[in-house]
């Protein structure tokens, strides 16, 4: 006692209170919202979605619906070439096919061409890591040191321009389409710039600076193994689509997410006979076959497709928003019919609940 | 431990956790060797029993110079004692270190853990195991897929160096798989875990409403290890002494020649409420009283004024009749010593009202009776013992009268009246009955006058018996017996055992939460059956209350199968033997349906066969079908082992809370220990989990803290996994489609950040600050908390429905992309489905869900949520902006690849209109599941939160509390809690001449130091295993 009497005044008058602090984050007992699931809410988010999805949903299905699609599996077509090709010794040796087809009405609008690629295994991990972008971005680098191989060197040390697996492989098809107009035919004007994203053709990718491409790529590189002419003569007239600016490049270095994909190829130029679009008539695809499918069972088509604001003719989108808006809506009923029919019951829960309230007070006290 | 060599002559010790002291001698023959030289030629051997943690017992003998003197525990000192009374002593060290008792006593130290902890570890290893299964699975599947389609495709993609085949590539592919996939096993849980365990600590240790401004003590959460266990105790063990009461005994009432005195009155006369107590009495006339004594009935004073014979008679008997010694330092400031504080408190009451006891000689009683100082020869202390449950003294008064003075326990002393006092008595009873109703301790107080020669011939009597060596005790009892009879009856006291504040409530409370309380005490029955009804947890609503006391293993096995026939007898009644045939097989499934109320009480020795091996069973059912369980005179070690035997069979959670030294092993042993951090030193909060200074405050430890502690962990753990799953299984659908090359979904700085940035805040924030009641309502309705002893909210199948919710979101997030994906194109017509599209769509959509999913969990949001809600989806697209940006890429080109793929793909109202959808096929079953079960099954929370809502609205008006008495049944309490021996101490004389030289040398807790200095000695093992559990520190007490 003697201690603690001559303790206490000392601590209250020196020491600080060790009273915890009255504050609403220390107690807590900071302000805060509450939100509960009640039926009003719940009824009224899930109609809410219910009607957002079914109109979505019907928007995307008709704007779907009016997208025109053409789509030519060649790769079977040509079966010459698939054959030529199957042997690598050919490589040099050029093949050319054609593929008629009719178009029963005019295609109005933008038409784009792509060519579409089956089993083919864009997005294996291998695969997507093999490129060095700043090759691409046109910088002087050891690609030795990136995961080129086994497409970085050649045996005697020239390294690859561009190098790696994905950049070998490129699809090297030349597709022209011709339209047979009264017993004349008239090649369909496409253009083949202006197809990639821009901050792929101005960022991502740049030549090396030299005055001219040729020297830049010819000094110390050399072109892929498959490809049959060196990076700086892919587009020999036009010097802003040519070498890492090439847009087929470009797409093409873009790796598809799926192996089965479509890349975009060219756009119809509206001029003449096509400025309305494609009108309806006889067509012909002139196919320059150096690409081989055959060897990996894939298959190769090539599409011509109008867009709209959602994007090309794929209906998933539409249909899917369509159920899923279906289903909540659906739900909704169904929560108001258990609701309604087992209100009942939970009034006696919450009486229940009361009276045990009460209990518990009485019993307190 | 020593045996006394030499002392002064009587020294006191505390033992149990008693308040009153123990008398310890020095054996006859070394008592007398005097000086030091003598003693250093000492040279005697003692043989004696092997160390043991019995603390009252100890046999041994000492062999010197050829005889043999026999060693109890009469003799010993054990480690932890204080010395009181005793200037000097020497002794011979007989164990030391972790042989003495103290040690043996002190349980081991465990590391404690969580049943959450436990179930996460092995909830973590499953998911380990899944991990496993699932590379298994994609190595597999790429070993088909080089060897059907990679071998084709080598061409374009020739294999690796050094991969010759198709298997060996799966072989790598599942190392590659197990990298991948590992953000499926939550590393990051842990860190989050105790992150949000010790916001929970530091909520306990900031809570205003735990913090005493008495004793200018918070609560302090001392591991930050423990905290959601605190919301699925079932079991506490409580300890009496300073927990449950403040061990203060306060003069409350007595009943003086039939009038009772001592009610708190309001002016009008009527009994007043409490809480709106006048003023106390005003002692301000007597210069000798003690300030701290209230009292508040004057209408005794001023009996005390009127001269009341009956009055002043009672309250001489009350100065006189007691084995007090007193000690005046200067002239008025007396300083009593009793032996147990129930004296004390008689004394001291006896003091304020006029009749002040001044000083004692063996031989004479100096009392000053209202300012006059008289002095009465004291002849004889008829001392107390536990069978003669009274005390006496004779003495002769100035006037040459010889007078008995007597107080004892109603019981004994009713019986022992003289025929007149027929009506008085029964008037008194009913004062009885009063006062045990409330609580409290009783004493019946009775005189008798004594013939001259009577006397003399008594007391030659007496001094033969005393000198007799055999059979003494008998034949003084015998006396005793004989001269205490025929006694007039002066009236009775009640001396309140004051509990802590706000016990009964908090033990009502808890009991309504399902929480079984059993008091474990090193206190008498009497004592601890007392203080049960003081606090409630014996009722006389009680069927029946078994007590057990049986000194073999017989009789306890008897007493127990007794009181289960008993509660299954009731039950029968009730079930109309339906149970009958079931009855031998399921003895427990019987026992815990019993209908009926019963309370269990144990005594010590009783309690040590009922834990042996073979009875432990037996006794843990008989106990659970109780309501209530009290163990008294129980040793700490017993205390540790109760607990054990709940833990081992239960598969409760346990949690002890005592404040002093003998609950120490109880506290480590159980899954929660609470220390009250009071007078009674350190040593039960050191070794203790959580303290603070009131047992009240536990209620709000377990029912708001431990609750929302659990509530929160469980919210937060749920959540957890399902993030990863749903993060981490779109890899593993992914797989399907890339070939099974492990290429990842997301851009690797996605999967770097998710878990770091984008959707840790949230949650935790949720785990720190979630509340699904508000706090008052968890008081209100004990039962919301039953979820977590029934460990409803996380569990192995919650834990299976977080992580189908997980997969689910995996395949949607997946599969709906890819749907979308496949063959579009964007609305300027260039290809959609590019890989880097494709990751930035679908960690966009898991981030939206994911975000939408907390904020659904999330039932309490506070600024903080909202703010690491919404920045966390701000600081994804934040991110995301700047790791596709030009600058970064022009730096890094290797690094940074997905250079404008942000701006580019999120500029897509497809991809938009693909989140939208993940975001709502995800979210609107999961509303749908959550409101279903909120309305046809309703948690009792969830109805507790609807009837707030309901309230709030209609703002119905205050519930006013109503505090009712009640009204118990008379039990035979006596305030007695001392030890026979003092009075013949007295008598002898031999502790006079040191008393005063003691009391000045008398510093405030020793104890606490020599335990301080202790543990600085032993360093970190003193903490542990230096923590004296049966002995130490309560001597204070005076």
């Amino acid at each position: 006692m003697k201690n603690k009497t001559n303790v206490l005044p000392r601590e209250g008058e020196a020491q600080p209170s060790r009273c915890p602090d009255n504050t609403a984050f220390k107690q807590q007992r900071l302000p805060a919202w509450k939100p509960q699931l009640t039926i009003a809410s719940v009824l009224s988010s899930f109609f809410l979605t219910g009607a957002f999805c079914l109109t979505v949903g019907v928007c995307l299905v008709l704007s779907a619906n009016s997208v025109r699609e053409i789509q030519i599996d060649y790769s079977d077509k040509c079966s010459d070439c698939s054959k030529l090709r199957e042997n690598s010794s050919n490589w040099n040796k050029e093949c050319h096919c054609s593929v008629n087809f009719t178009l029963k009405e005019n295609i109005l609008g933008d038409v784009f061409m792509y060519y579409g690629l089956q089993n083919f295994y864009q997005n294996h991990r291998r695969y997507v890591i093999s490129r060095s972008d700043a090759q691409l971005l046109g910088r002087n680098v050891n690609i030795q040191r990136s995961y080129c191989a086994p497409f970085s060197t050649y045996r005697n040390g020239t390294p690859m321009a561009p190098c790696g697996a994905i950049a070998n492989s490129i699809f090297n098809d030349t597709i022209n389409l011709f339209y047979n107009h009264n017993s004349s035919v008239i090649q369909v004007p496409l253009l083949k710039t202006g197809n990639s994203w821009w901050t792929d053709k101005n960022v991502k990718f740049r030549n090396p600076e030299s005055y001219n491409l040729s020297s830049a790529f010819a000094a110390g590189t050399a072109r892929p193994p498959y490809w049959q002419k060196p990076v700086y003569l892919l587009d020999e007239e036009d010097e802003r689509n040519n070498g890492y600016l090439n847009d087929d490049f470009i797409i093409w270095m873009r790796v598809s997410a799926f192996a089965t994909f479509r890349n975009l190829y060219r756009r119809v130029r509206r001029v003449r006979h096509f400025t309305e679009g494609l009108p309806a008539g006889n067509y012909t695809f002139h196919i320059s076959y150096n690409f081989p499918v055959t060897r990996f069972k894939g298959r190769k088509h090539v599409i011509l497709s109008t867009v709209v604001w959602s994007g090309g003719s794929n209906p998933f989108l539409g249909i899917a928003y369509l159920v899923s808006g279906t289903a909540a809506t659906l739900t909704g009923f169904v929560i108001t019919g258990i609701h309604l029919k087992l209100r009942k019951k939970k009034t006696y829960f919450q009486r229940r609940c009361e009276s045990c309230f009460i209990c518990l007070q009485r019993s307190l006290h | 431990m020593s045996v006394l060599e030499t002392s002064s002559s009587w020294r006191t010790t505390s033992l149990w956790r008693e308040t009153n002291m123990k008398v310890r001698q020095a054996i006859p023959v070394t008592a007398e060797l005097g000086d030091t030289s003598q003693l250093a030629r000492f040279d005697g051997e003692v043989v004696c029993e092997p160390p043991n943690n019995k603390l009252d017992k100890f046999g041994g003998t000492l062999y010197w110079k050829e005889s043999k003197y026999p060693l109890s525990n009469q003799n010993m000192l054990l480690r932890g004692c204080v010395l009181r009374n005793t200037e000097w002593c020497f002794g011979l060290v007989i164990f030391a270190g972790p042989d003495t008792k103290l040690m043996q006593n002190s349980g081991r130290t465990k590391f404690k853990r969580t049943s959450i902890d436990r179930l996460m570890n092995t909830l973590v290893l499953w998911i380990f195991g899944f991990l496993v299964c699932m590379g298994v699975i994609l190595a597999i599947g790429n070993a088909i897929w080089e060897h059907e389609v990679g071998v084709c495709f080598q061409i374009y993609l020739p294999w690796d160096e050094g991969v010759h085949s198709a298997f060996f590539s799966g072989f790598l592919s599942f190392w590659s798989y197990i990298i991948i996939l590992n953000t499926v096993v939550p590393i990051s849980l842990y860190v989050s875990v105790e992150v949000i365990r010790l916001g929970h600590s530091y909520f306990i240790n900031w809570d205003k409403k735990m913090y005493c401004a008495k004793r200018r003590t918070p609560a302090e959460a001392r591991t930050t290890t423990l905290n959601e266990e605190l919301g699925q105790v079932e079991y506490i063990f409580s300890d009496k002494t300073g927990t449950l009461t403040q061990n203060i005994m306060v003069f409350s009432k007595c009943s003086v020649n039939g009038h009772s005195y001592g009610d708190v009155q309001d002016m009008l006369g009527h009994k007043a409420e409490l809480g709106e107590r006048p003023e106390p009495v005003d002692f301000s006339f007597n210069p000798l009283a003690d300030p701290r004594f209230q009292f508040w009935d004057p209408s005794l004073l001023e009996a005390v004024k009127l001269g009341d014979l009956h009055v002043h008679e009672f309250f001489r008997l009350l100065s006189l009749c007691h084995t007090v010694m007193s000690e005046e330092k200067s002239e008025g400031e007396l300083l009593y010593k009793a032996q147990s504080p129930d004296e004390g408190a008689l004394v001291t009451a006896a003091r304020n009202f006029g009749f002040v006891f001044r000083s004692r000689t063996p031989k004479t009683i100096t009392v000053h009776e209202l300012g006059q100082a008289i002095t009465y020869q004291l002849l004889a202390i008829l001392d107390f013992n536990n069978i003669r449950k009274r005390m006496s003294v004779i003495v002769r008064s100035p006037e040459g009268k010889i007078r008995l003075y007597c107080k004892g326990a109603d019981t004994i002393l009713l019986e022992r009246l003289h025929p007149l006092n027929q009506d008085l008595s029964s008037i008194t009873t009913d004062h009885l009955n009063e006062y045990a109703g409330e609580g409290l301790r009783t004493l019946v107080l009775a005189y008798k006058d004594l013939e001259e020669s009577y006397y003399k011939d008594w007391s030659e009597r007496l001094h033969r018996v005393g000198s007799a060596p055999e059979a003494r005790e008998d034949h003084l009892a015998r006396l005793y017996d004989e001269v205490e009879h025929d006694m007039m009856l002066l009236g009775a006291t009640a001396i309140e055992d004051k509990l802590q504040q706000g016990v009964p409530e908090t033990i009502a409370i808890l009991t309504l939460a399902n929480i079984k309380i059993w008091v474990l005490t090193g206190d008498k029955q009497e004592t601890a059956v007392n203080i049960g009804y003081s606090c409630k947890m014996l009722t006389d609503d009680m069927t029946e209350v078994f007590v057990v006391t049986g000194h073999t293993v017989l009789e306890v096995r008897e007493e127990l199968r007794k009181a289960r026939e008993k509660m299954m007898d009731a039950s029968h009644s009730v079930c109309n033997g339906f149970y009958q045939e079931k009855l031998s097989s399921k003895l427990t499934s019987v026992l815990e349906a019993i209908a009926g109320e019963y309370a269990l009480v144990i005594n010590g020795h009783s309690l040590a066969h009922a834990l042996e091996a073979d009875m432990e069973v037996e006794f843990l059912e008989t106990a659970c079908a109780c309501k209530a369980v009290i163990c008294c005179r129980v040793t700490p070690l017993q205390k540790a082992q109760v607990v054990e035997l709940v833990k081992k069979y239960k598969k409760a959670v346990t949690l002890a809370i005592g404040d002093g030294a003998n609950d120490v092993s109880m506290i480590k042993t159980a899954h929660i220990g609470v220390g009250i951090s009071g007078q009674e030193g350190i040593q039960a909060v050191l070794a203790s989990d959580y303290s603070f200074s009131q047992f009240k405050f536990l209620q709000r430890l377990l029912l708001v803290h431990g609750r929302w502690s659990y509530l929160r962990m469980c919210k937060f753990l749920c959540y957890f996994f399902y993030k990863n799953f749903a993060f981490t299984m779109v890899h593993f659908w992914f797989g399907f489609f890339c070939g099974f090359s492990a290429q990842t979904v997301y851009d690797q700085y996605f999967i770097t950040l998710y878990n770091i940035v984008y959707t840790s805040l949230p949650v935790l924030a949720m785990g720190v600050f979630d509340q699904d009641v508000p706090e008052q309502r968890s008081m209100e309705y004990p039962k919301l908390y039953e979820p977590g002893q029934l460990n409803l909210l996380f569990n192995k199948r919650e834990f299976f429905i977080c992580i189908a919710q997980g997969i689910y979101t995996s395949i949607l997030m997946f599969f709906i992309p890819y749907g979308v994906f496949a063959d579009a194109t964007r609305d300027d017509g260039a290809q959609l489905a590019d890989y880097q599209s494709f990751a930035v769509t679908v960690a966009t959509s898991l981030v939206i869900v994911v975000s939408v999913q907390i904020g659904l969990d999330t039932g309490f949001w506070t600024a903080i949520n909202h703010f690491f809600i919404w920045g966390s989806l701000a600081a994804y697209f934040a991110i995301l902006f700047t790791m596709h940006s030009d600058g970064l890429f022009r730096m890094f080109p290797h690094q940074f690849r997905f250079v404008g793929n942000a701006q580019n793909t999120l500029a897509q109202p497809t991809v938009w209109l693909t989140i939208a959808l993940t975001a709502v096929v995800c979210i609107v079953p999961v509303v749908a599941f959550r409101f279903l079960k909120l309305d046809l099954k309703p948690e009792l929370s969830d109805t507790v939160r609807y009837t707030q809502l309901v309230r709030k609205k209609q703002k119905t008006q205050h519930r006013c509390m109503r505090h009712a008495g009640r009204v118990g049944s008379r039990r035979s309490g006596y305030a007695f809690s001392h030890q026979e021996g003092f009075g013949e101490l007295i008598m002898s004389g031999k502790n006079m001449r040191l008393s005063s030289l003691a009391l000045s040398s008398f510093a405030p807790r020793p104890s606490t130091s020599w335990i301080d200095t202790l543990r600085k000695k032993k360093g970190c093992e003193g903490s542990s295993a230096g923590s004296p559990s049966g002995t130490a520190d309560k001597t204070l007490r005076v």
